[in-house]
């Protein structure tokens, strides 16, 4: 049986010509403008003085710091809470379906939706989260106006919205495992605890692989929620690559722009693909 | 014993009903519940029911910019619906093609496309070869865009199901004749369905909400769509909470009723395609 005839190259080629043309030759063609000052119409070549620019400019360098903050906070807490939430909805509580999909059904409102209300619960002295605060005695801060937590509360709604695909992924994971692990656990007297990190954590690693990459390479891209909440402020609090590569587009700036794009990339490539080898290599063991 | 346990999972479910609520429900709620009422009434931000029901509110979103909110619908729609269309097709033949063959080029072309999966469009280049194709602002350019930076997904998720299609069937209709292609269209294609309907939805959820690329690719007013319309109302409704809250319930409507029917397959969905990655 000739594989190559029956499976034609000319098979991937509407997938690879779309491709190709629309992000991989774009994708080279930043780091060559990345190198430049240009608009659609021109360009002067000016080394790598972009790069030099964004290092040195405390409003372009803060970028940086926050989306790994972003990146790590959002990816770290989705992990912990969605776990929990998932190992809560697979016990036998008799509400699950319900519970389920009142868990889901963020995924499926638009980000900038996501943003629009979550401004106004966080608005300072109007907004629902700090009334409630007022009722249990608690001064509720600025959310969103204040330099020094913004980006956490931002931070806080990307995770509300994250935790419904993290949780059902979770959940597919835990419903995979042998019921028998657990039978054998509990024979060998181990309590609920002892189970959750003995059986659960070590069977469930895929999932949990899965859940730290996807929120992590999520983090380290976002935008829509930010711009939507924030649009990069107070300042620059809460400016991520993403942000400032469209401020400076806005801007005009095309080739720091195209520069913090290229900086999104290398960030991806030397954090994200040893991260996904290292969580694929213990997922062997 | 069991009396106890009993008791325990109730209190569970009431717990976790009560967080649920909180947490996912009232905001919700709060957004229906304000995009009824009247301006003022609606500025306050609170979450007492409105004393008069202000249908009207939904009317005045239409009536914004000249009908803008139609217009933008109109757009969505068309850009979910050719790109999702593109995608299934042409992800569903490559997809085919790598999941059976291993050779070199293969791989490398395999290997292109999942980089896509971690690493982000380089935005302002990709303006500029949609400016040299004259693509640029036009919507069959953003309906490439989308179905480029979806390729990646996609074609993963058709290459995973791919290999649970036993080879034989292909062998079979070969000897017997058919084309390679005709191989694809009537053997291999009909049995990807299960998958098909996965990708639909999935990405006709991620199209239809995306914000980020029309804000860029589709620049101006008359090719809004309704996440990017929704942003812009952001400034223009900022003193009437009740209009902007208006806005978000019609945006979400689509959604919501996607939701209602294929509640069970979305979550199936997402599960195979998140886990095999």
């Amino acid at each position: 049986m000739d594989k190559k005839k029956i499976y034609s190259k000319w098979f991937l080629v509407p997938s690879m010509t779309v491709f190709t043309v629309m992000f991989v030759i774009p994708l080279i063609l930043s780091l060559f403008f990345s190198l430049t000052v240009w608009n659609f119409d021109g360009f002067t070549f000016c080394g790598i003085d972009n790069f030099i620019m964004f290092f040195e400019e405390q409003s372009l360098r803060i970028g940086i710091k926050n989306t790994l903050i972003y990146a790590v906070l959002t990816s770290g807490l989705k992990l912990i809470i969605s776990f929990f939430i998932a190992l809560f909805l697979t016990s036998n509580i008799r509400t699950k379906t319900l519970q389920r999909s009142i868990v889901f059904f963020p995924n499926l409102v638009s980000t900038v939706a996501v943003g629009v209300v979550f401004t106004a619960l966080m608005h300072p002295s109007k907004g629902l989260i700090n009334k409630g605060l007022e009722m249990i005695g608690i001064a509720g801060p600025d959310w969103l106006g204040n330099p020094d937590i913004a980006l956490f509360s931002v931070i806080a709604v990307d995770v509300w919205k994250g935790l419904s695909i993290a949780t059902v992924i979770f959940i597919a994971g835990f419903m995979s495992i042998d019921k028998t692990y657990y039978e054998a656990a509990m024979i060998d007297g181990a309590n609920f605890w002892q189970k959750v990190r003995y059986v659960t954590v070590p069977l469930a690693r895929s999932s949990m692989n899965s859940v730290i990459i996807l929120s992590f390479i999520g983090g380290l891209r976002s935008f829509d929620l930010i711009w939507a909440m924030t649009g990069g402020g107070p300042g620059f609090a809460t400016d991520v690559m993403a942000s400032i590569v469209y401020k400076q587009y806005a801007a005009g700036y095309y080739g720091l722009s195209t520069a913090g794009n290229v900086i999104m990339f290398v960030l991806i490539a030397i954090l994200a693909f040893p991260l996904q080898k290292w969580l694929l290599s213990k997922e062997v063991e | 014993m069991q009396k106890k346990r009993n008791i325990r999972t109730w209190i569970g479910d009431i717990v976790g009903l009560l967080v649920c609520f909180f947490i996912f429900v009232i905001p919700f709620l709060f957004m229906v519940i304000n995009s009824l009422k009247e301006r003022r009434e609606a500025n306050k931000l609170s979450l007492s029911l409105p004393t008069k029901f202000e249908w009207s509110n939904f009317v005045e979103v239409f009536q914004t910019n000249d009908y803008q909110i139609l217009t933008a619908f109109k757009n969505s729609i068309i850009l979910t619906v050719g790109a999702v269309a593109i995608l299934v097709f042409f992800s569903a033949m490559a997809g085919y093609v790598i999941q059976r063959r291993k050779d070199r080029p293969v791989k490398i072309a395999n290997t292109i496309i999942m980089t896509g999966l971690m690493i982000p469009a380089a935005i302002l280049p990709t303006i500029w070869v949609m400016q040299t194709l004259h693509i640029y602002k036009t919507m069959p350019g953003m309906i490439l865009v989308e179905v480029a930076l979806h390729t990646p997904f996609t074609i993963m998720l058709y290459r995973g199901f791919m290999s649970t299609i036993p080879i034989e069937l292909e062998e079979a209709a070969y000897i017997d004749g058919c084309t390679p292609f005709q191989v694809f269209r009537m053997i291999i294609f009909p049995l990807l369905k299960p998958v098909t309907s996965t990708v639909i939805i999935l990405d006709a959820v991620t199209i239809f909400n995306d914000f980020t690329n029309p804000l860029y690719f589709f620049p101006g007013n008359e090719n809004a769509t309704m996440q990017v319309t929704l942003y812009n109302y952001m400034g223009q409704f900022s003193s009437a909470y009740n209009l902007l809250f208006a806005d978000v319930l019609i945006i979400t409507i689509p959604m919501l009723i996607i939701f209602l029917i294929f509640n069970n397959k979305i979550v199936d969905g997402m599960v195979a395609g998140s886990v095999k990655g």
